[in-house]
């Protein structure tokens, strides 16, 4: 067994962290556009590519949606590829992030999660990537820099692992991690190699029954791309929903193997509890609201109140049952939603959560909240009033609104 | 710059093809013509990109292909962007050795739609970058895919689905958008026109752009019978006509020094050569509305602006 990996301590911002960890993990070819809050991660991945701190190309395109055509095609010839982007950038690779999971093409990205226009705004929330939950690459939402350092190191071993095969996005909240400094410990750069490894490719079998790698590779080759018909393209689209399926078994083991090296676990990689194993009531979030939500938790369990926070690290695929055995003994749970669903009662987080939980033996009452957008604050007392909230539903066994809003001018 | 390639039809015949017959283009299309010729001009291992279009579909319809080599297609707008990823992870793979190969040659194809319109941001991304590819454009002058729909492409006078012959408007108000001419403007070392009549000036001019360092582009002919409205065994003929009446002159920009190629040059030097634009509009049923007397004036100015455009092109060949 591994031993835990003596480490450096840098001071980073979440964007920083992420360059640093896409230098490490022997990328070949890195394209990108850059938009705030994502900015400095081009920038310093460019000052790296500039200096010969790394082996790569950097492809400075002229949209996202070249960013990540670049980096889907590059990736068909076999490099290991990254991008990253936020808000409108990320929208305008809408139609590319599905062709990119349909290739399946294990392109890691970063998004500095930012809100949608209109109107115009620079800060964070999680319209841009809830979205596009359903395009067929995993999600992951990070809750610090230190998480974000390490998650994009493990999502090359995801996206590349051969029964997985999908492209991997890490969701950083905009400006409160990708512009705040923390002290992030990094690994030795051999260590990050290894643990990475070079891109294996999946064999194919060819028409002449020759078995081939999945590649643009001139002595096999290989159409990718085609027209597919009714014929085909619904058992292609299972086999993407088959990938999900086996993701989240070998998302814990890569976790649990980072885990050993690194010292770090977030949960079992894709649910992160705090206090939550007798907790009567409970929130659920990602990101890095966590954080605030763990110092209420603290505040109220010294007042006695049995109090616990679930964060869902692993969005796609949702871990339903591993959400239905968190919550077992939760009576009532507080869903926070940093998304609007405009028209669809509640945010995305809370109908998939609610969802999940139809299939539990006993259900805890489940409320939604959407707080932050645009990046407004939300500060303890707010969360601290969704758990008042949750305790007077408890008391009286009554919901009074299923949705609200938190710390919204009415 | 460019090598002494020399080769005879026998050669060309004999050389095996990588877009292969079996594909599902209709009798007569001019495209499919237009990639076997290029892919002939190949000096070694090639990945090929496709934008969205035609020869797309009728090349790839799952599990068959046309493709003897490597091939890609992702969307429609950003066959460059493509293109630019596939050279660049060729660089880097092979200075990590893990390509063997020592060149591996890029090519992207793109139709009007995905190169004047839709893909012109990526195009020109990829152009000013600098990455080393060769850009083909195959121009039958409008959406054909999907049905016969107007683009930067289609000439002045053409009647469209959505540029229709009406009974006020005459086909397409607008004028055929200079795509070769913008990408000259790239300063990108070579630009060239061609025709799939002129086989041999074709494959040449393809050979040449996979030869030089840097990117490339040339900007190919491909009459289409069933949106031009002419008999399926006439796109020769008319790939023909297009230069022998000047809508469509064969030139070469070898950083960014326009010549003639020869089927234009011998107008150039005998305009009494030069046929009437009348005779390529007539073969075609797209501008069988302005062989009336309503819209008759149409031809005038097509001719106007075809006698226009060669005067230009001859100015910038020095041959005015």
């Amino acid at each position: 067994m591994e031993s835990v990996v003596k480490q450096k301590v840098l001071a980073l911002n979440g964007d920083e962290a992420v360059a640093y960890a896409v230098k490490q993990s022997d990328v070949d070819v890195v394209s990108a556009y850059p938009i705030t809050p994502q900015t400095i991660i081009v920038e310093r991945f460019s000052e790296y590519v500039a200096n010969g701190e790394v082996d790569a190309e950097f492809i400075c395109v002229e949209s996202e949606h070249s960013a990540l055509s670049a980096c889907l095609a590059a990736s068909a010839v076999g490099a290991r590829t990254f991008t990253a982007t936020a808000s409108a950038g990320l929208a305008l690779m809408h139609e590319i992030l599905y062709v990119t999971s349909g290739c399946r093409a294990p392109v890691v990205m970063a998004v500095a999660n930012r809100a949608l226009s209109a109107p115009i705004n620079i800060h964070c929330d999680h319209s841009d990537s809830m979205v596009e939950r359903d395009c067929g690459w995993i999600q992951i939402y990070v809750e610090n820099s230190q998480e974000a350092y390490d998650s994009i190191i493990q999502a090359f071993r995801i996206a590349e692992n051969q029964k997985i095969m999908l492209p991997v996005m890490v969701c950083l909240d905009g400006f409160t991690l990708s512009h705040t400094l923390e002290n992030v410990h990094v690994l030795p750069d051999g260590t990050v190699k290894n643990f990475v490894g070079t891109r294996q490719f999946p064999l194919v079998t060819t028409h002449e029954g020759k078995n081939v790698p999945l590649r643009l590779d001139v002595e096999n080759p290989m159409t990718i791309g085609p027209l597919d018909l009714p014929d085909y393209y619904f058992e292609h689209k299972r086999q993407q929903e088959e990938a999900m399926r086996n993701a989240p078994e070998i998302i814990k083991q890569i976790h649990e193997e980072y885990a050993r090296i690194s010292g770090r676990r977030y949960g079992d990689g894709l649910l992160d509890s705090y206090r939550l194993e007798d907790a009567e009531i409970a929130v659920i979030c990602l990101g890095s609201t966590a954080g605030t939500v763990k110092t209420v938790v603290d505040d109220l369990r010294n007042e006695g109140v049995k109090a616990g926070l679930l964060r869902i690290r692993t969005f796609r695929p949702l871990p339903i049952e591993g959400i239905i055995k968190a919550l077992e003994k939760v009576k009532a749970v507080a869903v926070m939603d940093r998304s609007m669903s405009f028209g669809g009662h509640g945010g995305a987080v809370f109908h998939e959560v609610r969802h999940a939980l139809y299939d539990a033996a006993t259900h805890p009452h489940v409320v939604n909240y959407v707080y932050g957008l645009g990046g407004r604050d939300t500060s303890p007392s707010q969360i601290r009033e969704i758990f008042n909230d949750l305790q007077k539903i408890l008391e009286t066994g009554r919901v009074k609104a299923p949705v609200q809003f938190v710390g919204l001018r009415e | 710059m460019f090598s002494e390639w020399k080769f005879t039809i026998r050669d060309i015949a004999e050389k095996p093809d990588l877009f292969m017959s079996g594909h599902r283009a209709c009798a007569g299309c001019g495209p499919a013509v237009v990639m076997r010729l290029v892919l002939k001009a190949v000096r070694g291992p090639t990945i090929v990109t496709s934008a969205t279009g035609c020869m797309e579909v009728v090349s790839t319809i799952y599990p068959y292909t046309a493709w003897a080599t490597p091939w890609i297609h992702t969307a429609f707008e950003n066959v460059a962007a493509n293109a630019s990823g596939i050279e660049t992870a060729i660089k880097v793979l092979k200075r990590k050795g893990r390509i063997k190969q020592e060149r591996i040659d890029v090519i992207a194809f793109g139709g009007d739609g995905g190169t004047y319109d839709i893909g012109i941001q990526a195009l020109s991304g990829a152009v000013e970058r600098g990455h080393d590819f060769l850009y083909v454009l195959y121009d039958n002058e409008a959406y054909m895919n999907t049905g016969i729909q107007r683009s930067g492409g289609t000439p002045h006078g053409a009647a469209t689905t959505t540029s229709p012959a009406g009974t006020v408007i005459p086909g397409k108000p607008q004028y055929k958008k200079p795509i070769a001419n913008i990408m000259v403007a790239h300063n990108m070392p070579y630009v060239a026109t061609a025709s799939p009549y002129y086989w041999k000036d074709l494959i040449t001019k393809a050979r040449r752009g996979i030869e030089v360092n840097g990117p490339a582009f040339l900007h190919v002919i491909a009459p289409c019978p069933r949106g031009w409205r002419y008999d399926t065994s006439k796109s020769m003929e008319i790939s023909r006509l297009a230069v022998e009446t000047c809508v469509f002159p064969l030139w070469e920009a070898v950083n960014g020094e326009y010549q003639l190629s020869a089927p234009s040059k011998v107008i150039a030097l005998r305009p009494e050569r030069k046929k009437p634009v009348r005779e390529y509009l007539k073969a075609q049923g797209r501008f069988r509305h302005l062989f009336t007397p309503k819209f008759e004036k149409v031809i005038d100015e097509i001719q106007r602006i075809t006698d226009e455009r060669w005067q230009r092109l001859l100015k910038k060949c020095g041959m005015a």
